[in-house]
């Protein structure tokens, strides 16, 4: 394996980057969202409708993180004010994120992202940390998303472990009940933390879609969004950890083209399912090992009615 | 507080109550279950919002729309049931819902709190584990947070109920440091004892009224008790002289590994005769629950010998014991989640015990209806009707039902543990009247209890565990209280 396997294995690794983080947070505030994979489509398609029509990077993203904030917000809505049922709401929101990518996404099947925005997303070396050997040019020569995928999961881990806001933030989800005793507006934390996982989701749709492959094609995200939501469980939940369960996966998910100039007798097949393959291995081990640190959130997935006896 | 009303579904758990408490005093609500206590302090935390009535403190007039409010206007509440997280360490805990904005400085605050509980005496480590801390210790976190947000108004729901009496005791030492320091005490309890020990003046609830409001010197239990239940009852309970003498259950080197390789019991044997109420006591966890079920044959994972009226049914299942005709009964602590399903009604609760036996696809519900009529006048159990759910009856109720289908099948043997968690006086009685019952007619029963003047007066013998291990099997007629809570923190006899 060269150095250039593990280059674009961040690559690859990064609209995960963004999609565990943003459901981290989102399961952080007890709130078990798995329409991760319907924002991400809704997100990757405004993201590059966006981009044909006005050829702005900017406006592209800002698109994105946008479209995936409704997608977010319908969920909060049902699940936080009108308690419905979060598992169904996250599914149905996966299906409507599909539906309507494909519906949205019609026309602009075969369409390229314009040169302009291409350029933006341009890698770029970063002084001194990019002239280090091996980690150089496989971390610091990257474009602007992966470093910023970088400095999110470091900030992120800062805000949840450092601050006052993310200390309430993971009261919520281990016992709803205490934190609202300790005054804690509960469902003002839910609803920001659920919007900002959509925000996430959205800008990890945007970047398989305007710099990933660059060009649209149905089906964009290929099961990313669940792949996703079982490396929150591979993480801990610790946001810390996010990087490495990205970038093992993006190395997995590009180990097919990689192995093909080597001829190995193996079914292509078989090597595409090598990532949702470790996926059910992982949870599995996962599942086998008890301890009180490192777990789900206590409250993950209930809903909180405050008079109930 | 004045004229504050609240009701549940048409319930009114609170009935025009108006009390007034003063700073530098401690002050007692009592009264027994389903008395409107809970209810009230919980709107006095604004967890729950009144129907009708105003709170005033320091005069002001407020409203409590949510617990935020409460907060800031210096009220500080203890929860019965611990609102702790379990994975944050105490100090996480302690600043919870702080104001925001703050970086978290772990040094600065580590010495506020040693600080605040070196004042108040007692001792807190900020960075342990909730999950690592006794009972004990997490009663003193709660009180920390409260004394963290400097609230000068604390409220305690119940706070004995689950202590040893020297925690109780250390407690008790705190709350009258705060009464001097200033702070108003409100202390929530059914224990007479500790109102007369250490409270100034009590207000006694009934049915969600006002009974009355007495100084606690002026008073004494005999006219509390009276107040509180609306006629004077007699509190003792009975012992009966053990009849049979044959041992039905022998356990002999009883060893538990959990899955996560902590040892939950270590060596333990006993034997209990039939007609014996062989009482087990200890704090929470100490390996009650795990001996229970490995009795019943649900836990799996034990080592030692566990026999049965001579036989060795350590390796059994719950349903080979009972194919083999082994009678052992078995009414878990988790009523609801272990005993019955809360959403069927009676028939198909007392049903599932033994449809298996039944011929053919279909279920015949008949005798299970005559049985569940039968259960419901025996113990007198207060439904609209056996296919009512018994999720929607009260506890003392759905406790019966548990008794009742458990009784039944003519057990010869009774595993209990904590029958009367949560259940009043005059439900408690009825379920010690009925062990009683079944003792006389040579049932061996094995109660696991909390309060310790329950197994005092109740069983023949008393087991002590602590951490998984027998620290004594004592004779219930010649032990005190304090041996008892001193056996139960782990001091040999």
């Amino acid at each position: 394996m060269d150095i250039s396997f593990f280059t674009a294995a961040i690559v690859a690794g990064t609209p995960l980057v963004y999609a565990i983080l943003g459901e981290l947070i989102t399961e952080k505030s007890g709130q078990l969202n798995l329409g991760v994979e319907g924002m991400m489509l809704i997100g990757a398609v405004i993201g590059f409708k966006v981009a044909i029509v006005t050829s702005n990077p900017y406006l592209s993203l800002l698109g994105a993180i946008f479209a995936g904030g409704i997608g977010a917000l319908i969920y909060g809505i049902l699940t936080i004010s009108l308690r419905a049922n979060q598992i169904v709401t996250g599914l149905a929101l996966t299906i409507f994120g599909a539906g309507f990518a494909s519906f949205t996404g019609q026309g602009l099947i075969g369409e390229a992202v314009p040169q302009n925005i291409k350029l933006f997303f341009e890698n770029f070396q970063i002084p001194f940390l990019g002239d280090i050997p091996v980690i150089g040019p496989i971390f610091f020569n990257q474009g602007i998303l992966v470093y910023m995928g970088y400095l999110s999961t470091i900030i992120a881990g800062l805000y949840l472990y450092r601050t006052q806001i993310g200390l309430n933030l993971r009261a919520v989800g281990e016992n709803t009940a205490a934190a609202d005793a300790a005054g804690v507006k509960v469902s003002f934390y839910k609803y920001i933390h659920v919007l900002i996982g959509g925000l996430l989701c959205g800008l990890s749709g945007a970047y398989l879609s305007l710099v990933y492959i660059p060009s649209w094609q149905d089906n964009i995200t290929a099961g990313r969004g669940w792949i996703a939501v079982a490396l929150v469980i591979f993480c801990k939940w610790n946001p810390f950890l996010v990087l490495c369960g990205a970038f093992l996966f993006g190395g997995l998910d590009i180990i097919g083209f990689r192995i093909q100039k080597y001829e190995f007798n193996i079914s292509q097949y078989l090597i595409d399912l090598l990532p949702y393959v470790v996926t059910i291995i992982i949870l599995i081990l996962i599942s086998a090992r008890k301890s009180q640190l490192g777990a789900a959130p206590a409250n993950l997935g209930a809903t909180y009615f405050r008079e109930e006896k | 507080m004045v004229n504050i009303s609240k009701s549940f579904n048409n319930v009114e758990a609170n009935k025009n109550i108006t009390f007034c408490v003063n700073y530098g005093e401690i002050y007692a609500l009592l009264g027994e279950n389903g008395a409107g206590k809970s209810t009230l302090v919980n709107i006095l935390s604004g967890v729950y919002r009144p129907d009708s009535g105003e709170i005033y403190v320091h005069g002001e007039k407020k409203r409590f729309g949510d617990p935020r409010d409460s907060i800031n206007s210096g009220i500080g509440m203890i929860y019965q049931h611990f609102k702790l997280i379990e994975n944050m360490t105490a100090t996480e805990n302690i600043i919870l819902g702080q104001k925001l904005g703050h970086i978290i400085n772990k040094k600065k605050l580590r010495k506020t709190i040693i600080d605040i509980s070196e004042k108040y005496g007692f001792k807190v480590d900020p960075d342990k584990y909730i999950f690592d801390m006794s009972v004990g210790e997490k009663q003193n976190v709660e009180i920390l947070k409260v004394l963290y947000r400097s609230a000068d108004i604390l409220i305690l729901d119940e706070p004995t109920a689950v202590l040893t009496p020297q925690e109780t005791e250390k407690l008790f030492k705190i709350l009258l440091k705060m009464k001097e320091q200033g702070c108003a005490v409100i202390l929530i309890t059914h224990k007479l004892q500790e109102v007369m020990d250490i409270s100034d003046r009590i207000t006694i609830l009934r049915n969600g009224e006002v009974v009355d409001t007495v100084q606690t010197s002026e008073t004494n239990q005999k006219d509390l008790t009276a107040m509180m239940i609306g006629k004077s009852i007699d509190l003792s309970i009975e012992r009966h002289p053990i009849l049979e003498k044959e041992v039905i259950l022998e356990i002999k080197n009883l060893c538990l590994v959990d899955r996560d390789g902590v040892k939950r019991l270590d060596n333990i044997s006993f034997q209990v005769r039939s007609g014996e109420i062989f009482g087990i006591a200890g704090i929470a966890g100490s390996g009650q629950k795990e001996l229970c079920e490995s009795i019943q044959g649900l836990e799996r994972r034990k080592k030692g010998q566990i026999l049965f009226k001579g036989e060795d049914i350590a390796r059994l299942t719950t349903r080979e014991i009972f194919e083999r005709g082994l009678r052992i009964s078995f009414i878990p602590e988790d009523r609801l989640g272990m005993g019955l399903v809360p959403t069927m009604d009676i028939v198909d609760n007392v049903i599932m015990k033994d449809y298996y036996l039944q011929k053919g696809i279909f279920l015949d519900r008949q005798p299970a209806r005559i049985r569940s009529e039968y259960i419901v006048k025996i113990l007198n159990i207060l439904t609209p009707g056996i296919n009512y759910p018994v999720n929607r009856l009260s506890g003392g109720n759905i406790q019966k039902v548990l008794l009742g289908r458990e009784l039944d099948s003519n057990p010869d043997f009774l595993i209990t543990a904590y029958p009367t968690r949560g259940l009043d006086i005059g439900s408690s009685r009825r379920i010690y009247n009925e062990l009683n019952r079944q003792k006389m007619k040579g049932i061996g029963i094995l109660y696991v209890g909390e309060d310790l003047n329950v197994l005092l007066n109740l069983c023949d013998r008393i087991m002590v565990l602590s951490q998984g291990k027998v620290m004594g099997i004592v004779d219930a007629s010649r032990m005190t209280n304090e041996k008892l809570g001193f056996m139960m923190l782990g001091g040999k006899e």
